[in-house]
């Protein structure tokens, strides 16, 4: 091993396509979007499908390095596929990070039957994003009485015996693409929802358990779609289950409960992977904001003066400079946390580091922006004012910045859940 | 390709200065701090672990090729036992660096050897200047060519064992532009104070203001030759020990305040399970590691000659100062009062802390 900063050539390639798709497809229709919450931007959509899929799949998940047949051994390199999710949405967030969120594809629904499926069920449940439409698949976990504490989720899963399913009754909320994964749309292939309840509610979190519901299942209804600060070109869907009944085989993991938290962990592993890249879409958004910012002053004459001692700088040099320090501390901790998980190193600990970093450090740096810019800042002319909105959700979704405190905190002292509450 | 993890050799050297940090210069820190008095033998045993020796290429008399990322690593680590024991340690390094970077090679086989194959000896670097406005790259301290000779006129100020040394690197403004000269000592018109400098903390470390009145030099000793060189380089390189240094001293701060709060009874229950210290613990831990890859990003750019290195190296330098004042101020409000007591080091910690900000030019590695 080595230490080394030099971004590996395909990552570089790809995000100067990256770069383009961003400003062509994405930052020319944010403002639109933005304006006309639960409209479809159905261009980017059907162009980010059938780019996926020309470069061999039709989602952004890592994907297998296959080895050539019959050519000469190629020398083996140290596998990049988070390392490059990482830069793709960062870059994507840059151009948008409520497009970059109904990127179609399995986000975090098929992320958790990566996680916990049998190769049965990845066959069953995952084909279908490489079919010829668009498809998406959501995570269902939180509940209205239930956000960072998941233990205290009320859906439950009963098995009906007779006819072999289980029965699902619950309300989730706080869906990401809920509605394009729940509902059937002309334009998409039919998607899922991955919806997490318990099988056992003595058995706190080893009851709980991740079931596959498919779009338009009886009983299953997207009651409502939320209203937000930001990301509003990515639906947020309130989803209802009312003696929903799924297959039994849709069950992600064991169909008995242990007493042990194995169900749950598998939740838990999905975030441990997902969090970087969530901090990585963050730093996308405050990369924009501070580009822009940069660009600003270079066009009102006022010059950033590295190099000088602190207490000669401007009050405005002195943010821009915080801010450039805050931004790529929080990638390089990005990088070092999807590097270890390529390189199949336990990370929960620089997973949660780099997720608390970013959501403090993006909506620091928007909202700095947003004041430096004075009046410029606040006027919808520009996007700046939209990114400080759409940032400030990186330090509350998959795992508010305090829960991250809670997870970072628990790991450097050695304390368990019971030790550090 | 991006790569976290150091290499084998790297470790080694990790390990070896970390077991020293923790075993001699960590227990002696305080009483040095407190008579104003570092041990010889623990400078000399600091010394013998080669790390300027590792980063001089054999023909100067070491046994390695320089890296940036891998002086920074054992550079934190020494840090971490003590911030004067380490810069002490290092003092050599302030003349030999910027020769080894900077130097023609007439100066590089005319100083190195002397420098790294020996026991340690007092060669040292003047820099900073006693004035609020202090500017490396606009210092008051003049140098002017007068007939085959560079004639030095200004006032140096925290220059470490400037009393006893054998030579120093000192920086002036020649036609606006800062440059070393390398300055032998007995120098006419250099005179080094009597009394030592008194700090806030580096108590330990002996510093003291050293005069410059015509002192006249072989215009040779212009670093670089008769072109001189680029002082960008010099300062990148500073600031990069720094920023590893404060690193090394927000760990050290870090981990005194996470065992006191996991021993410290408050409630009924350790005082690192209330979440207002625990959240405070995990800021810590977070700031420090985001400093640490900001530097090694730095010291790496500095390695492979990145354009953008010299610009790295300030964004960690100036993150990683305020990061260690951050942290060890932290550290001292977890021990709460007794965190105010000199018993405990993380006071000094904290006196130590605030000094990277403005003592840019104590190290260099």
């Amino acid at each position: 091993m080595t230490i080394e900063f030099e971004t590996p050539k395909p990552i570089a390639q790809q995000q100067f396509v990256l770069k383009t798709v961003a400003q062509e497809m994405m930052r020319s229709q944010s403002r639109e979007f933005d304006e006309n919450e639960h409209e479809i931007p159905w261009s980017y959509i059907e162009f980010m499908h059938s780019a996926m899929k020309s470069v061999g799949g039709g989602s952004l998940a890592p994907k297998e390095e296959k080895a050539k047949e019959g050519g000469e051994q190629k020398e083996k390199r140290p596998p990049i596929g988070y390392q490059s999710l990482a830069a793709q949405i960062e870059m994507l967030a840059w151009g948008d990070v409520g497009f970059y969120l109904i990127t179609p594809g399995g986000g975090l629904g098929a992320a958790a039957v990566q996680a916990a499926g049998s190769p049965e069920q990845k066959a069953k449940f995952l084909a279908r994003f490489n079919d010829e439409k668009p498809t998406f698949a959501a995570m269902c976990m939180t509940e209205a009485g239930a956000g960072s504490d998941t233990s205290a989720i009320r859906a439950r899963a009963i098995l009906d015996e007779k006819t072999n399913e289980w029965v699902i009754n619950g309300e989730k909320i706080f869906v990401t693409a809920g509605d394009k994964s729940f509902n059937v749309y002309e334009k998409l292939g039919k998607g899922f929802i991955v919806v997490w309840a318990s099988i056992d509610p003595t058995a706190g979190r080893g009851g709980m358990r991740a079931f596959v519901v498919e779009a338009e299942t009886p009983g299953v209804q997207v009651t409502k779609l939320e209203h937000k600060l930001g990301i509003r070109a990515s639906d947020t869907a309130v989803i209802s289950l009312v003696d929903a009944r799924v297959p039994f085989e849709n069950i992600l993991g064991k169909p008995t409960v242990e007493k042990t938290t194995t169900g749950f962990k598998g939740a838990m592993a999905t975030f441990d992977a997902t969090r970087p890249l969530v901090a990585a879409s963050g730093i996308g958004v405050a990369r924009a904001a501070l580009e822009f910012l940069k660009e600003k002053l270079t066009e009102n004459g006022v010059e950033i003066r590295y190099g000088l001692p602190r207490n000669k700088l401007t009050s405005v040099e002195k943010d821009v400079i915080d801010m450039e320090i805050q931004l790529r501390s929080a990638w390089l901790l990005v990088l070092k946390a999807v590097w270890m998980a390529d390189n199949k190193k336990s990370n929960a600990l620089e997973s949660s580091m780099s997720k608390v970093r970013a959501g403090d450090i993006v909506t620091k740096i928007t909202q700095k922006a947003v004041e430096i810019m004075g009046p410029l800042g606040y006027s919808r002319e520009f996007l700046l004012e939209k990114w400080f909105r759409d940032a400030k959700i990186t330090d509350i979704y998959e795992g508010t910045g305090q829960i991250n405190r809670l997870v970072v905190a628990r790991q450097i002292l050695g304390y368990s859940g019971s030790e550090l509450r | 390709m991006y790569s976290f993890e150091p290499n084998e050799e790297q470790q080694m050297l990790i390990d070896a200065v970390g077991k020293y940090a923790a075993n001699d210069l960590r227990p002696a820190a305080h009483d040095a701090e407190e008579s104003r008095d570092l041990p010889k033998k623990l400078v000399d045993k600091g010394w013998e672990l080669g790390v300027l020796q590792a980063s001089t290429p054999e023909a100067y008399g070491g046994f390695g090729e320089r890296s940036a990322v891998t002086s920074a690593l054992a550079f934190e680590e020494m840090a971490c036992g003590d911030l004067a024991g380490a810069y002490a340690v290092m003092t050599p390094s302030l003349f030999a660096t910027p020769i080894l970077l900077a130097g023609s090679e007439e100066q590089k086989k005319a100083y190195l050897p002397k420098v790294v194959e020996g026991a340690w000896a007092p060669y040292t670097a003047a820099l900073i200047e006693y004035s609020f406005d202090f500017d490396a790259n606009a210092l008051k301290t003049s140098a002017k060519l007068e007939g085959g000779n560079y004639v030095l006129n200004g006032e140096k100020a925290f220059v470490p064992f400037a009393k006893d040394a054998e030579a120093m690197i000192v920086y002036a403004n020649l036609d606006g532009k800062t440059q070393g000269f390398i300055v032998p000592k007995n120098s006419a018109g250099l005179s080094v104070a009597d009394e030592r400098e008194k700090l806030m903390g580096l108590n330990a470390l002996p510093m003291y203001r050293v005069k410059f009145e015509d002192v006249k030099i072989p215009a040779e000793n212009l670093l670089g030759g008769a072109a001189g060189h680029d002082f960008e380089l010099i300062l990148a390189s500073m600031r990069v020990a720094s920023a590893s240094a404060a690193v090394g001293l927000a760990k050290a701060s870090l981990d005194y305040a996470m065992n006191y709060a996991k021993e410290r009874d408050v409630f009924g229950v350790k005082v690192a399970q209330k979440q207002a210290i625990a959240f405070m613990l995990a800021e810590m831990a977070i700031e420090i590691e985001s400093m640490r890859l900001m530097t090694w990003e730095a010291a790496w750019k500095l390695d492979a000659q990145k354009e953008d290195a010299f610009t790295s190296a300030y964004l960690a330098f100036t993150g990683a100062a305020d990061m260690a004042m951050m942290v060890a101020d932290r550290g001292v409000q977890i021990l709460g009062g007794h965190g105010y007591i000199r018993e405990h080091p993380v006071e000094m910690y904290m006196r130590n802390g605030r000094g990277f900000a403005m003592l840019t030019g104590l190290a260099i590695v």
